[in-house]
């Protein structure tokens, strides 16, 4: 691992060990044409190690799978899931696909950016949380959905906004409290 | 083998070949302007992103709008290109081509070599009834070699093929989606941010001006104009055999003497040649050949002519720096003579002598830059201009180069053997090299000069060359994409070479970044090519250290190669770059 550039982006070298690891598990052949397949999931695997995709984690993606940064780059540009600016240590997602969109994801939209004074795609000064949204994510039957890190809301209404973000205020609470 | 119809013609293709390939075989044109067929070189762009090659399909009965570029033709299709309803959707793709694309042909640098621009009066498209959002996009200026004006891009993703697949630089791809998608470098960085090598591929192969070099005409014009400066100009091997296109001279004119006419109109002080220098390079590069396959020591040797495969070296190969000949490329020689020897012999200071240089490349531009090539202030070479930028500051000029006669170059760097002119071909090097070689181990006469088994376009040429006795491997390889494995096989210590050549382009210099614009017509390239061999045929002299020139810069300056003096004027290294 070339240790100049964790330093180069001040991230901590357990996580690139954390990623090199898994990347060497899926014993991915670098003449194989294939290999591009496996680009998505190395993604995830590093924005869940990271929480986002800087140059630097980019570059060492491109250079462990074989294949060119800009390969890596375009497809991070393609997904809106994937983000190259850190977020919030809450994440806010709220759906856009069609089915959510008409069940008025886009109030729920405006009450969390009224709510936490940050608009979409920004993340709060103490950086706690952030907002952003997604296209679909298959889980139309509960449109509008929001998924707040790993959990996903269903029918979500306006007014459900300050609950959920209560739940996860006093969560940051509890955790200042233990340190 | 399939049998379709197209405008009522039959014909029959093989299986995988679409219809635009079909209508090929009978003659029939059908527009396009994302798709790029490099046939030569096996490459090609079948983005299908711009629809102009719509035509009328029917498959048993069921009819549709297909784009020919990449739908495969059917047993018993029958296909229709020019019904008014096909027009008509090809107008529409234009109009709405044109929606986003601003409107500046009138000083738009690719104007009258620009595709869409010629397609859209073919279509005769006189007002643009189509408006709405336009993309607009900062100009990227920050090489010396390429400007990106994406504002311009069409998204066919030539481009990106040609950087990608061709070249497996891999800088160009698509970025981000919808009407904000882009062709870019990662995270829509300036090219100098990227591992871009300056090849030129991508300007090459780009439909209108989104790539394009960057001009310096208006330097060399300023240059020119001023009195206190000596003016001088190297052209490079590939010019002559290009630079007569521009000028309606049909592909392959060999137009040395029109071209060192029409530079002396333009006001250069003394009209030199690469070529020369290119047989100094073969006097440097021969010797040390010899040095290391007598000790048999850091093998293979690497031609290091081309500045694009150096870049490549740097960014990909870094372990491999020690390989490559250590001699400086032709263009840089020529700046580093002029600037002391022909400088001293005129009375004329380093620093108010002006080298210009004429180059089918792009690299070149960049090359001209490196921090290697200064010294004390000094720059071996001042500006590059292309072969295209040739052209224009001869038209700007009102000159005719086609209706020109004949002139020589001055000496005394004017001189040429014919191993200097095939540096425009790729395996040129390598082939000079031998002649020099040959003669320089065995003491005795090269009858036949002719080393056909490196030569032509293929992108990996091979031979063993009997140099009385001692078996010599040389290989040959044009285009990164060929370089790369050729490489891999070395790092991996797989390969059994003595030397080897190695240019960017495909096919050599002659279809360099810089070059007229074949828009896809690779039989232009082999025109070229053939113009080369035959300058060669015709030299009296056809190898480098015959050339009297170089023997009297030899006698009177640098004693012998690999000289103390050769050294430090004509020989470099190589640096990692990081990625
Ligand atoms: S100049 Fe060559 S390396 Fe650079 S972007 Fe263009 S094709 Fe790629
Ligand atoms: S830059 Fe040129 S070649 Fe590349 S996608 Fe845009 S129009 Fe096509
Ligand atoms: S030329 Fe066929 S889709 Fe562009």
């Amino acid at each position: 691992m070339d240790s100049n550039k964790t330093l180069e982006i001040g991230l901590p070298k357990e996580q690139f060990e954390e990623l090199d690891r898994y990347i060497g598990s899926l014993k991915i052949d670098k003449e194989d044409e294939r290999r591009t397949g496996y680009l998505i999931q190395v993604l995830h695997k590093a924005q869940h190690i990271f929480g986002y995709l800087p140059v630097g984690v980019q570059k060492f993606i491109a250079e462990n799978v074989g294949v060119p940064h800009s390969d890596v780059s375009g497809v991070i540009s393609f997904y809106n899931y994937f983000t190259t600016v850190p977020r919030g240590k809450t994440r806010i997602s709220v759906c856009m696909g069609t089915a959510c969109f008409v069940k008025g994801a886009g109030k729920v939209l405006s009450e969390f950016e009224r709510y936490l004074k940050i608009k979409n795609g920004e993340v709060s000064e103490d950086g706690k949380f952030s907002i952003d949204i997604l296209r679909c994510v298959g889980a139309c039957g509960l449109a509008p959905v929001v998924i707040v890190n790993d959990k996903v809301y269903g029918n979500v209404t306006t007014k459900q906004v300050g609950d959920i973000m209560a739940l996860y205020i006093n969560e940051e609470a509890t955790h200042a409290d233990k340190k | 083998m399939s049998r379709i119809t197209i405008n009522d013609i039959q014909v029959e293709v093989f299986k995988d070949a679409t219809i635009l390939d079909a209508a090929k075989e009978v003659g029939i044109y059908i527009p396009t302007l994302c798709h790029l067929d490099l046939e030569q070189f096996n490459i090609e762009n079948k983005a299908g992103s711009c629809r102009i090659c719509m035509v009328d399909v029917d498959t048993n009965g069921r009819k549709k709008m297909m784009p020919a570029c990449c739908t495969p033709v059917e047993e018993g299709m029958v296909v229709k290109t020019n019904t008014p309803e096909v027009v008509e959707v090809r107008r529409t793709v234009l109009q709405l081509l044109l929606s986003d694309h601003p409107f500046e042909c009138l000083t738009c640098p690719k104007s009258l070599d620009c595709e869409l621009q010629a397609l859209a009066k073919k279509f005769g498209i006189y007002e643009v009834t189509c408006t709405g959002k336009m993309s607009t996009y900062e100009i990227d200026h920050s090489s010396k070699s390429i400007k990106r004006d994406l504002s311009k891009c069409i998204m066919c993703r030539r481009c990106e093929t040609v950087c990608t697949t061709m070249q497996t630089v891999g800088v160009l791809s698509g970025f981000g989606r919808g009407f904000k998608a882009v062709v870019a470098p990662p995270e829509m960085e300036p090219l100098t941010e990227s591992v871009c090598v300056f090849c030129g591929q991508c300007v090459n192969a780009c439909p209108t001006a989104a790539l394009t070099e960057i001009n310096y005409i208006s330097d060399v014009w300023k240059a020119i104009n001023n009195p206190n400066k000596k003016v001088i100009v190297q052209t490079a091997p590939a010019v002559r055999v290009g630079i007569g296109e521009e000028f309606g001279l049909p592909a392959g004119t060999e137009a040395t003497g029109m071209l060192t006419a029409g530079l002396r109109r333009l006001g250069f002080d003394a009209v030199f040649d690469t070529n020369f220098s290119a047989d100094l390079t073969i006097m440097e590069e021969a010797h040390e050949l010899i040095e290391r396959v007598k000790k048999n020591e850091n093998l293979p040797i690497l031609t290091s002519c081309c500045p694009g495969w150096i870049n490549f070296l740097e960014f990909q190969f870094p372990e491999l720096l020690n390989i490559p000949s250590t001699c400086k490329s032709p263009q840089q020689m020529f700046g580093a003579i002029a600037k002391s020897y022909y400088a001293e012999k005129i009375g004329v200071k380093p620093e108010d002598m002006v080298v210009v240089s004429i180059m089918p490349c792009l690299a070149k531009k960049y090359e001209a830059s490196r921090e290697e090539f200064i010294k004390d202030g000094i720059t071996d070479v001042d500006y590059v201009l292309t072969t295209r930028e040739l052209a224009q500051m001869l038209k700007e000029a009102g000159i005719n180069l086609d209706k020109l006669k004949d002139e020589e170059y001055d000496n005394p760097l004017g001189e040429s053997s014919g191993a200097a002119v095939i540096f425009g071909a790729s395996g040129g090097v390598l082939e000079a090299a031998l002649r020099t070689a040959y003669e320089w181990i065995t003491k005795k006469t090269l009858g036949n000069v002719n080393f056909k088994d490196v030569r032509g376009m293929e992108g990996v040429k091979e031979a063993t060359v009997d140099i009385d006795g001692l078996k010599v491997n040389v290989a040959v390889t044009s285009g990164l994409g060929n370089a790369r494995k050729i490489l891999t096989k070395i790092k991996k210590g797989e390969a059994n070479y003595h030397a080897i050549e190695i240019m960017a382009c495909p096919g050599g210099c002659l279809n360099g970044g810089g070059q007229p614009y074949i828009h896809g017509d690779t039989s232009i390239l082999d025109k070229r090519l053939k113009a080369i061999y035959s300058i060669d045929e015709s030299k009296v002299i056809r190898k480098s250290h015959e050339n009297p020139y170089i023997k009297k810069l030899y006698d009177e300056f640098l004693i012998e190669p690999g000289s103390h003096k050769s050294h430090d004027l004509l020989h470099t290294q190589y640096f990692k770059k990081n990625k």
